[in-house]
């Protein structure tokens, strides 16, 4: 059945599971009778009730028990609500040692995940193109036709994987990060394995950006004009405006570069950070509270972060980060979806490059591990993770039993964003159209860009299944259609 | 050629932990595929189940899409596991048994200190979350519980390894199956 046939009826087209991230999400498109879509909503439908049940735990459970989340970036949480936790025991200026070793496990995390995002979930559309046949497009097909490239992404992930269990205890929800530390350092061992190894890696990450930038050199309208809409951009940068995946203040720049505060100590996020909720959705939409609900979202994660700041402090990437800026139109900030990709290389490659100068800093053999001061009832600890900043706020009473938590995950920051992918990429290619499977894909490809993390099913191996129907408005289903049949 | 045994998997209301742990399999993965084929999974785009040897369950159930997918699992797989303490006990997500929903509910959409005009979701195109969340075997019979929040990549390649080599027992040594 086709847009045109049926005339009477509004149809309403649903994408699901479009991905799990703290949950499943689904699309929603609804499309008059002259096959205009009037309405694109990215629906997250699962609800964890962590902020109420983890109330009444002890607070040194909060590392290892929010971390559960998640487990395609369980890092990001451990070291968050590790951060927050520091201010509770009076122990947030770390020991270097306790700094380094976090900063590795957080390296290690940032690689395994790009790597894992960019070569097991994105290069099948960037190999194969948006509208390769649905047999190819994915990591077996991959393996399959680009052995030796995705040799080097499963590689790639496993060394971020062993940074992570030497730095964590475990590959998936470790538990190295304590409440003021960490409780082990990295052995010589350990330190000899991964510098081993480690040239190989950054050829590796070099030849990924390659790959990316390739990818833009060979279609650059499509890549310039899919998805793409200006925005606002937060993260966090160093005091002195370098980038900086593990501690800082936050920044916010406008479409055009503008910046809208900078340096904001981020335990005062409540004074600039606010979430609406929308009934058709379990993911909230954070806004910066001075421009209010219309106008004061934004974008986070890779693409925010090699916006906002002002260089990255490790050569090579550093090199790619001024060359990704010439693609900023007339200005200083780049606002295209399809970015998302090869600003994620850059990073990949800073995290590399940072792996390597950590092993070499004999800090990692220290045996300080831990910081205790002056306890504390309340503490906020944000992060970048991979997928964006994160933010942690807990509180917690004379019995060091949590009485509340909050939390701002990465993807949730991206929310507004992800809906306006959606509709950006229903008006660009469905609109008027008979919605075939490729098009189909190409919402995937836009949603895909911000490596959301709504539990990640999708993110971690492959694709996500699709389902459209066409319904009447009071649900009459008139057609169905799967994506990967 | 013959046919290769069939692998489906699906994760319910888990963190992916438990998938990102079949992944630690590393380069085993590219024997793996010669060994079966992934029936649906998030692994791959097959959207509709066929019938399959093995199902690997990640998660308990906690709506009533959660549900489906299980039962689905149920019927088309020869043998079901569930993978990980989420499906075998419930895990965190479990610990909301504790708490009434509307609490939980009402504490993220409408308390928490970052919301402004609160409202707790209820569209139509949201599935209904269950009072409480249920480990997989209270739900459909389960024929292998492997523990572990993730059970390790070990574990996961040996117990598959084992359950497509048609044997009768699996003794797994201790460091695969220890909690912690
Ligand atoms: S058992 Fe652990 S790793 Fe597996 S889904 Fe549950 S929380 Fe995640």
């Amino acid at each position: 059945m086709t847009a045109t046939e049926i005339k009477t009826v509004t149809r309403k087209i649903v994408i699901e599971p479009v991905t799990r991230v703290e949950g499943h999400g689904k699309v929603t498109l609804l499309v008059d009778e002259n096959g205009h879509i009037t309405r694109a909503r990215m629906h997250v439908v699962e609800f964890r009730g962590f902020e109420r049940f983890i109330q009444g735990r002890p607070f040194w459970e909060l590392p290892v028990a929010v971390q559960r989340l998640c487990g395609i970036c369980p890092v990001s949480h451990h070291l968050a609500a590790a951060k927050a936790t520091d201010w509770l025991v009076g122990g947030e200026n770390l020991t270097p040692t306790a700094q380094k070793m976090r900063r590795l496990m957080h390296l290690g995390q940032t690689f395994q995940s790009h790597a894992l995002h960019f070569f097991h979930l994105c290069s099948p559309d960037l190999l194969f193109g948006f509208d390769a046949p649905v047999s190819k497009r994915n990591i077996i097909g991959v393996i399959r036709e680009h052995p030796d490239l995705a040799v080097q992404g499963v590689m790639m992930r496993k060394y971020g994987q062993e940074i992570i269990k030497a730095t964590a205890g475990k590959k998936i929800h470790g538990t190295g990060a304590i409440p003021g530390g960490i409780n082990k350092n990295l052995s010589i061992e350990e330190r000899d394995f991964f510098l081993s190894d480690i040239e190989q890696m950054i050829e590796w990450a070099q030849g990924a950006v390659e790959l990316i930038k390739g990818v833009h050199a060979q279609m650059p309208d499509l890549m310039k004009t899919f998805g793409a809409f200006p925005s606002n951009h937060l993260s966090l940068v160093r005091e002195d405006g370098a980038l900086d995946l593990y501690h800082g203040n936050l920044r916010a720049k406008d479409s055009l570069g503008n910046i809208i505060f900078d340096q904001v100590d981020y335990a005062n996020y409540l004074d600039y950070i606010r979430e609406e909720v929308r009934s058709w959705s379990y993911m909230k939409f954070p806004f910066i509270t001075s421009l209010g609900k219309e106008n004061g979202w934004y974008r986070v994660g890779p693409l925010a972060r090699i916006n906002n700041c002002d260089f990255i402090p490790t050569p090579l990437a550093e090199a790619e980060r001024q060359e990704f800026m010439k693609e900023a139109e007339g200005g200083t900030v780049v606002n295209t979806t399809l970015h998302y990709h090869w600003a994620r290389m850059i990073e990949t490659l800073h995290s590399i490059e940072g792996i390597r100068d950590l092993l070499n800093d004999p800090d990692l053999q220290g045996d300080d591990l831990i910081v205790r001061g002056e306890k504390r009832k309340e503490c906020v600890g944000l992060i970048e993770a991979p997928r964006g900043t994160l933010f942690h706020h807990y509180r917690i009473d004379d019995n060091d039993q949590v009485t509340m938590a909050n939390l701002i995950v990465s993807t949730t920051n991206n929310n507004e964003a992800m809906n306006r992918a959606v509709q950006t990429v229903a008006a660009q290619y469905l609109d008027g159209n008979e919605i075939t499977e490729p098009l189909l894909n190409h919402i995937e490809v836009a949603i895909r860009a911000y490596d959301p993390c709504l539990s990640c099913a999708t993110h971690a191996i492959g694709k996500m299944p699709l389902e459209v129907e066409l319904v009447t408005e009071d649900g009459e289903v008139l057609d169905s259609k799967f994506k990967n049949r | 050629m013959t046919e290769k045994p069939k692998v489906a998997t699906a994760s319910l209301a888990g963190c992916f932990g438990c998938h990102m742990t079949l992944l630690d399999i590393d380069d085993r993965i590219l024997s793996l595929i010669d060994l079966i084929d992934f029936d649906k999974s998030p692994i791959d785009d097959i959207k509709e189940l066929g019938d399959c040897t093995v199902g690997l369950i990640e998660g308990g159930v906690s709506n009533s899409e959660n549900l489906e997918t299980l039962r689905e699992f149920r019927r088309k797989c020869t043998i079901l596991v569930s993978m990980g303490d989420c499906a075998t006990s419930g895990g965190i997500p479990a610990m909301r048994n504790t708490v009434p929903l509307k609490e939980c509910l009402e504490e993220a959409y409408l308390n928490g200190p970052s919301v402004v005009d609160g409202v707790i979701p209820n569209d139509p195109d949201l599935p209904s979350i269950l009072d409480r969340v249920y480990p997989c075997h209270e739900v459909v019979k389960i024929d292998y519980h492997l523990p572990g929040c993730p059970p390790s990549a070990d574990s996961i390649w040996a117990v598959l390894n084992f359950l497509l080599s048609g044997e009768e027992n699996l003794e797994l040594p201790y460091e695969l199956i220890k909690y912690d």
